[in-house]
């Protein structure tokens, strides 16, 4: 890389790629246009990959799972108006799931804000609240300095998406407004920005003391924990306090699936230990989680008996949903590190209170409500959708990292997935992004070649982002998407059976329309489809084998098949519907 | 409806924020997208002009108040948040009014305008403006006076407010 020296004279679009190289990134996902034009031109010269998207969302979800994959910032590139406004839901998305992205918009020439000019829009106002922070540049100087902030804000605290918009005139070589003197920002000047890392010291003691009192502990692990690369920590906390883990849906990964402390996923499809286990608790220990619905079901009977310690780099998720009883703002690595000292000092002095009963009470659950399906081999029997992401998951090499939409899909993989390491799980939680897999682990592969990279998803998310797939030919990442093709919007079927009478409005949507191995075929990707439970391995190995291009299976699986367990929206977590026997509409 | 600052329901917010294009529309966006009310907004820079003081009275019960200033708190823009409880605090509001004072009534009107300390800013045919600055209560007292000699038009400022000072018990030092 050119390293420019202090003072060089150059344009807003150079300076805007140089910024971007020194914060170290290496690709972009991007699509250009009109007014971002000029800083297109500076990105043949410079080593940033470009992957060029086919269009902008598939560019902001290449980026969160970019991030996703790799912890390091995603990077976006998009034109002005319909390219910006493209991009809203990533940013959205990346809001809600606190993945560190920026996103550069191109923006129109400054004299031409506000005059409804061609391909203008309110970049800024249209994105305010689904940034973490956004900032329109009105002076090519501004450049480095603005980029460094911007990364800075990404990155650090909870992370999120920012977005940095660039009027035409700053960054093109053709206007004088572009010139600037090339600086190094060497520190940000952010007077209101100053996360809290550190926990209270009297804090963590008052958590310690809670734990070793606690006879029916349970650590509810949130994402949290994989945004502060807590993971080893976590593990040292729950071995040496020999407390049981629940890893959310933005958890999965943070905590060994084959740990016999794990509990798997609680929340509206978790498992039955998993959800009940929080819900009998004394002591519920929120590390990086934030309460949310799906995982509390009705908020007022969640959990009665539980007192709450929550940790949260984000003062304002303590007291938010839940009112923590010993509430720690700071980041969870360091907060969790000095949670094992003080609970080890703590122990050298008292005696833990017994937790023999209540282990054996979770060992009797898990034994007694195993998640079941039930494959069958004979002839007119269907595809089950979990004996395929079960055959993927067996058939998967060590590290495989898994990218899924959202829906059933989406639950399945996450309840039958066995996560053993961190940062192989790759979804959209909050904001429940249907199209997000295929992107999505586009960006997971460019950001991990290394590693083998599965989209699970479903039929109508695909149809949503497939289109990228031609984006993954063209720039060869070979990755491998399973299509668990119900020909149903299945998750929406799923309500309207149990709860609207079976009465489906509008969630067909066929098996064979679109044809998804020619599809697949026509974007450049190995195309297979599989129908019955025989071929459902041999069609996995040889996705499998293929690492020059990206490979699409066109599973045809069962339509009426449910996700259980399930905790109706809205019910209490006591309310658990294990099964079609039982609940409303189970038949 | 109780006069806002007197009501349990009205909280005073002194939002420090950086003197910035467009941080008023983050913070007042952060308001309606978390549904609540702002009763009323003054907002001017400080003595550092690097910096400006948005006062805002909100209508809100006391839990969700937490919530909004620590929502508020995670504006990149934002540098300080300081709740003012109404008896901590020092609140000075602005109004100017247009009160009809046809000549019978007219020597009434000037009269209570003197004992509000308040000035005749416009003298019409048969109205007066007045500018009245004061505790907003105070405001209130006077509008509710005027009422009976019809208010033509009104326009207050929205408050601005300031924490009260510390006293010593020993009282005022004298220098040296």
């Amino acid at each position: 890389m050119n390293r420019p020296s202090a003072g060089q004279r150059m344009n807003g679009g150079q300076a805007l790629i140089k910024s971007l190289e020194l914060e170290g990134v290496e690709v972009i996902f991007g699509l250009p246009g009109g007014a971002i034009l000029p800083v297109y031109d500076p990105i043949i010269d410079s080593p940033i990959r470009h992957i060029l998207v086919r269009h902008e969302q598939g560019a902001g979800h290449m980026a969160e799972g970019y991030a996703h994959a790799t912890g390091r910032p995603g990077v976006a590139m998009v034109t002005s108006g319909p390219g910006a406004t493209n991009i809203v839901t990533p940013l959205a998305d990346a809001m809600m799931d606190s993945i560190p992205i920026v996103v550069i918009t191109g923006q129109v020439p400054t004299a031409a804000i506000g005059t409804d000019a061609f391909q203008e829009c309110d970049n800024i106002g249209i994105t305010r609240s689904v940034t973490k922070h956004n900032e329109l540049v009105t002076e090519a100087a501004d450049i480095p300095r603005v980029i460094r902030e911007a990364f800075h804000i990404a990155t650090t605290g909870r992370p999120g998406p920012v977005l940095v918009d660039i009027p035409k005139d700053i960054v093109d070589p053709r206007n004088p407004r572009s010139a600037l003197e090339w600086y190094r920002p060497t520190s940000v000047d952010l007077p209101g920005y100053k996360p809290t890392t550190r926990g209270q010291p009297r804090m963590i003691r008052e958590a310690a003391r809670l734990i070793a009192e606690s006879r029916r502990p349970v650590i509810y692990a949130g994402g949290g924990i994989l945004k502060a690369r807590a993971a080893e920590a976590l593990r040292a906390l729950a071995e040496q306090c020999g407390i049981h883990v629940v890893t959310t849906l933005m958890a999965r990964g943070a905590f060994p699936d084959s740990h016999p402390l794990c509990l798997g996923m609680p929340g509206m499809h978790g498992n039955y230990t998993a959800i009940t286990a929080m819900q009998r608790a004394d002591l519920l220990i929120a590390l990086g989680s934030r309460f949310d619905d799906r995982v509390t079901g009705k908020v007022s009977a969640f959990a009665p008996d539980a007192k709450i310690i929550h940790v949260d780099i984000d003062p304002a998720e303590l007291g938010k949903v839940r009112r923590p009883d010993v509430p720690i703002v700071g980041d969870c690595r360091l907060v969790i590190e000095e949670l094992v000292r003080a609970v080890a000092e703590l122990e050298a002095t008292t005696a833990r209170a017994d937790r023999s009963r209540w282990d054996a009470q979770l060992d009797a659950w898990r034994e007694q409500f195993p998640l079941r399906y039930e494959q069958g081999w004979g002839e007119g029997d269907t595809l089950k959708p979990q004996f395929c992401v079960e055959a993927l998951r067996d058939r998967a090499p060590e590290g495989t990292i898994v990218a899924a939409g959202v829906g059933q899909h989406q639950m399945w993989s996450s309840q039958l997935w066995r996560f053993e390491q961190p940062y192989t799980w790759v979804n959209s939680g909050g904001l429940g992004t249907m199209g997000f897999a295929v992107p999505a682990a586009i960006g997971a592969k460019v950001g991990r070649p290394d590693r083998t990279v599965w989209a699970i998803d479903g039929d109508g998310c695909f149809q949503m982002t497939a289109q990228e797939l031609v984006t993954a030919s063209a720039e060869r990442i070979p990755v491998k998407v399973a299509i668990l093709n119900n020909a149903y919007l299945g998750m929406v079927r799923q309500w309207q059976e149990l709860f609207y009478e079976e009465r489906y409005s509008e969630v067909y949507l066929s098996p064979d329309l679109p044809d998804y191995k020619l599809w697949a075929e026509a974007m450049g990707c190995v195309g297979l489809r599989v129908e019955s439970p025989e071929e459902v391995g041999p069609a996995i190995d040889k996705a499998n084998a293929v690492d020059d291009r990206p490979v699409v299976i066109d599973f045809r699986v069962d339509s009426e098949e449910k996700v259980y367990p399930m905790v109706a929206a809205g019910t209490s977590n006591d309310d658990v519907i294990l099964g079609p026997e039982q609940g409303p509409g189970g038949h | 409806m109780p006069p806002p600052g007197t009501s349990a329901r009205h909280h005073i917010l002194s939002v420090l924020v950086e003197n910035k294009a467009g941080v008023l529309a983050r913070v007042s966006g952060l308001f309606a997208r978390r549904g609540y009310n702002i009763y009323s907004l003054a907002v001017a820079p400080t003595d550092d002009e690097h910096f400006s003081r948005i006062t805002i009275v909100v209508d809100v019960e006391s839990t969700p108040l937490e919530q909004v200033t620590k929502q508020l708190f995670k504006l990149i823009n934002v540098v300080k948040i300081s709740e003012l409880a109404p008896s901590q605090a020092v609140e000075r509001e602005m109004m100017l009014v247009t009160i009809r004072a046809e000549p019978g009534t007219r020597g009434q009107v000037i009269e209570l305008v003197d004992v509000f300390e308040g000035r005749i800013v416009d003298v019409g045919h048969d109205e007066l403006t007045v500018v009245l600055t004061g505790p907003p209560s105070r405001l209130d007292d006077f509008e509710d006076l005027m009422r009976p000699y019809g208010i033509a038009a009104l326009q207050r400022t929205g408050r601005v407010a300031l924490p009260k000072l510390e006293k010593q018990p020993g009282g005022l030092r004298a220098a040296g």
